[in-house]
């Protein structure tokens, strides 16, 4: 048994009231709280380490470029990467996927291929291959999703006929909690050739991840979203593909000699990081890494696995309540996102009765309006579990949910 | 502890008038002939409105609305319809500017007779993220009108 208690205790913000009533925190799939040892590890970056890296030949610079490199590390060995050449720091996953999208999509695609996304996609896993097919000339092919939240693995099947050349879907859907059997899906694309990029904004903070077990061939992730500092972030990819990309963004760091008309560049991952880095952010990420593995990361999968199954018992418990996603006994095939609807109680109004009782959840279509289409809703509430969370914010949930259909003129059960 | 009493808020955040135009809406649908048509969507939250107008000698005749959103936008839509036939462009755009300063708390707005069943709607001010939804349909009213004299 996790103890979600003293995680709880540990992270300042969560010991806030909100309108009276003790913050319940369920948005965690948007971002999540951070543990003092996180904030404490930024502030010791500043206070004792901070200068710029890779430039300065005096001993400061050189600690903040070592604290820089070991969060590296700290990364790379927390995803099992091929290397830790291959981790290059983000600011999140947004930019990671558009780095894939600018330099290898823009560099191998040609008119007529095509890249294969999936129905519940995230925009930033979705927009940025938008935008590079119409530039290209190529194909985007969508795969459809079964009734119960999962990729329709017929249809990707279908999808691979076309031999597209890139394939990227999510590793945990943000909008469903959905699972997906990701080595499974990097193996069918690598089948016809294809090169395989997981969006990991979900699944990093909830799962173990392995990417060497898992064979794709570029993995996206945030800190923010597991207990580190908004703008950390990383791509992780094989080093040999990185290797081989053109340039994203140009600058200092990235280079290794600049003549008047050209330049050279520098070694992987400093060829995708011109100008100063996020430091702090990867500190900070590094920091949560540490905590999240005191943790252990199957202890985490499983007690959120546990709050999302009573979550759905009590939700779907109330009449008029449907849940979206697989059902509550997918175990391991769903993470800790509860997205449902409550009649004809629009997300909003049910955000806001929740808000009154000091419970965040988020109400909208998570950044996943395709999704939201074939699920024929306009928007979802979303409650999203993590470590501090614990059965009493189920009860405070389904309690409040209760009010929220009195006021709407329905009848508890 | 809980020294915000929350639920009275909510209960005039709420009210059944509200309710019945969010499930029975007003002047729901579209028009063959109208002379003013205005589709507004907030992206943050999906509220979304196609408002058509048909304006005669600049007065408003006829006033339809397809809308999908949240209970405070759909109802100031159809409550909005409700004012606006056989009003002149300029008494239009002073209901729009009347209802703008109810959401900024003016307590006269919200006792004002002119607003009809919107004064339901005055308990909004005290919930500042949800503003924009009761104004969304409002701001696709002055939109249309302000294309129409252009």
């Amino acid at each position: 048994m996790l103890d979600f208690a003293r995680i709880r205790a540990d992270c300042p913000l969560l010991a806030q009231q909100e309108n009276g009533h003790r913050l319940v925190y369920l948005d965690n799939a948007a971002t999540t709280q951070k543990p003092q040892a996180v904030l404490d590890a930024i502030v010791e970056y500043y206070r004792t380490t901070n200068a710029n890296v890779h430039r300065g030949a005096y001993s400061l610079a050189i600690r903040a470029t070592e604290a820089y490199e070991a969060a590296r590390e700290t990364v790379a060995a927390f995803v099992n990467a091929w290397s830790p050449e291959g981790v290059v720091f983000t600011r999140g996953t947004t930019e990671a996927i558009n780095l894939v999208a600018g330099s290898y999509g823009r560099a191998t695609l040609a008119a007529g291929d095509s890249v294969v996304v999936t129905g519940m996609d995230h925009h930033s896993n979705l927009v940025p291959w938008q935008i590079l097919c119409q530039e290209k000339g190529a194909t985007l092919r969508m795969v459809d999703i079964t009734e119960d939240g999962r990729i329709d693995l017929s249809d990707f099947g279908r999808a691979l006929e076309r031999r597209p050349k890139i394939v990227a879907f999510p590793y945990v859907s943000n909008a469903l909690g959905t699972v997906n059997p990701a080595a499974q899906i990097a193996k069918l694309a690598h089948a016809v050739g294809a090169v395989v990029v997981v969006d990991g904004a979900q699944s990093t903070p909830h799962v173990k991840v392995d990417l060497q077990a898992l064979d794709c061939d570029f993995y996206a992730l945030s800190g923010h979203k597991m207990l580190g500092p908004m703008g950390s972030g990383a791509l992780v990819a094989k080093p040999d593909l990185l290797d081989a990309m053109p340039p994203y963004h140009g600058g200092g760091e990235m280079i290794s000699r600049v003549w008047d008309d050209h330049s050279t560049y520098n070694k992987i991952p400093h060829k995708f990081e011109a100008g100063t880095p996020n430091v702090e952010g990867a500190v900070g990420l590094a920091a949560a890494i540490g905590y999240l593995e005191r943790i252990g990361l199957d202890r985490i999968a499983e007690h959120e696995q546990a709050l999302a199954a009573t979550a759905i018992e009590r939700l779907t418990q109330i009449e008029g309540v449907t849940v979206y996603g697989p059902g509550p006994r997918a175990g391991s095939h769903r993470a800790g996102v509860v997205s449902f609807t409550y009649g004809d109680i629009h997300p909003h109004d049910i955000a806001t009765i929740l808000d009154q009782d000091g419970i965040c959840i988020r109400a909208g279509h998570h950044c996943t309006q395709p999704l939201m289409r074939r699920l024929n809703v306009a928007a979802t509430a979303r409650a999203s579990f993590y470590v501090y969370n614990g059965p009493d914010d189920v009860d405070a949930l389904a309690g409040a949910l209760v009010k929220a259909g009195a006021l709407f003129g329905y009848v508890p059960a | 502890m809980d020294t915000s009493r929350p639920e009275p808020q909510l209960s005039a955040l709420y009210q059944e008038l509200i309710l019945d135009h969010y499930r029975r809406p007003r002047n729901k649908g579209t028009l063959e002939d109208a002379t003013h048509s205005v589709s507004l969507n907030n992206p943050l939250c999906g509220d979304e409105i196609d408002l058509q107008l048909r304006v005669d000698h600049d007065v408003i005749k006829e006033v339809r609305f397809v809308g999908r959103g949240c209970s405070i936008s759909q109802a100031s839509a159809s409550m909005m319809t409700q004012l606006l036939k056989e009003r002149t462009v300029p008494q239009a755009i002073a209901l729009a500017e009347r209802m703008s300063a109810m959401m900024q708390g003016d307590d006269a707005a919200a006792r004002d007779k002119a607003l009809g069943d919107l004064r339901a709607l005055a308990g909004v001010s005290k919930f500042p993220v949800r503003i924009k939804c009761a104004l969304l349909p409002w701001n696709a009213l002055t939109d249309a009108m302000k294309a129409g004299r252009g």
